[in-house]
């Protein structure tokens, strides 16, 4: 039985989809039998991130109304055998996902992969409610920001209220995506540090990805950014989370905290 | 701390922490009951209409949330005759 996880945020634009693609694609290199999940019915993109837009003929709403059969629907990437993606629907409204019918499409999942990876719309209506339903763990996307720290706030309210897991009565277990940090920003005083995130939230950390090139440049190709480029700052964050989530222990390192001759005599002491 | 630092501009993170710690104890307190000041105003309205008229525009409501304590101001602004008016129409 597979694993499933929700990547959620509440605020729109702070890196779910880039998160999810690039999770999938570092759990999946690791060898694991991965499937990502679009939720955003109407506005989807994931398929764009992962390079496969043109290859979409059915999507998740289709399987879900019986148009489809899940196999029909599922894209293998190019690039990765064990990395599928299930499209969201551009045409149809966010109405057409039925939790029922959201239910059966995971249950057979979860069957079939090592992890299935539902990347959220933004907002805490239907299309995000029904992401989370199903979870065992929740992945949490914040920015150093303060809207978006807030909405992280209001996002683990609900995932500690309206998933399966909480009406069971059981623990959801949470992990903070700590994302577009700058810790040179942070360092100057006008970036709220890791440590205020964590301490505001009060969830464990499961990486912290900086700020960085990279992750457009993937996108602009069509490409989740482990795969893009796998020695970039961004991916070797995200491969240092993907091994978090295989319960491997690694110190959590803030990007960008090398520092050249001078920094190493002066930098530390501005804090 | 560098002693360049006093020349630039304060720096704004630690505001950012201070306003979402009050702000997030407020809504995670009041997840479930975010009518309470709605409900308040209305019935210390209610109280203050039954003894004067009041213009409901001349009314200022507002609300102070600080980590420890928070304040609910109400601003009622009382004609001359009001109470007068009021026993008129009585």
């Amino acid at each position: 039985m597979g694993k499933v996880i929700v990547v959620t945020s509440g605020k729109g634009g702070v890196g779910k989809t880039t998160s999810t693609a690039a999770l999938g694609a570092a759990l999946a290199q690791g060898g694991a039998k991965v499937v990502v999940v679009d939720f955003d019915v109407g506005l989807r993109n994931l398929d764009l991130v992962m390079g496969a837009e043109r290859r979409v003929v059915y999507d998740l709403v289709n399987v879900i109304q019986g148009d489809a059969k899940l196999t029909q629907a599922l894209i293998r990437d190019k690039r990765l055998q064990t990395l599928y993606l299930l499209p969201a629907s551009q045409t149809r409204d966010k109405d057409n996902l039925t939790p029922e019918g959201v239910e059966k499409v995971i249950t057979a999942l979860r069957k079939n992969f090592d992890w299935v990876i539902c990347d959220s719309p933004a907002g805490i209506e239907r299309g995000a409610t029904l992401a989370m339903r199903h979870a065992d763990i929740a992945i949490v996307v914040t920015n150093p920001e303060v809207s978006s720290v807030r909405d992280s706030d209001r996002i683990i309210g609900l995932l500690d209220s309206k998933t399966v897991k909480a009406e069971r009565g059981e623990q959801m277990e949470k992990h903070l995506l700590l994302t577009r940090y700058d810790p040179a920003r942070a360092e100057r005083g006008d970036m709220l540090k890791v440590d205020d995130v964590l301490e505001i939230l009060s969830i464990p950390l499961l990486g912290i990805i900086p700020e960085s090139m990279d992750v457009l440049r993937a996108s602009n190709v069509g490409a989740p950014v482990t795969l893009s480029d796998d020695r970039s700052a961004p991916a070797l964050a995200y491969f240092d989370a993907a091994r978090r989530l295989n319960g491997e222990t690694i110190p959590v390192t803030v990007p960008g905290e090398k520092r050249g001759f001078f920094g190493k005599f002066f930098g530390r002491k501005a804090a | 701390m560098s002693i360049f630092r006093f020349f630039s501009k304060p720096t704004s993170a630690p505001a950012a922490r201070e306003r979402l710690q009050v702000l997030l104890a407020h809504e995670r307190a009041s997840a479930g009951d975010s009518e309470l000041v709605t409900v308040l105003r209305d019935e210390i309205l209610a109280v203050i209409a039954k003894h004067m008229q009041i213009d409901s525009d001349k009314v200022n409501v507002t609300m102070e949330r600080g980590l420890q304590m928070s304040t609910l101001a109400v601003d009622v602004e009382i004609p001359f005759d009001a109470v007068k008016k009021k026993k008129k129409a009585a």
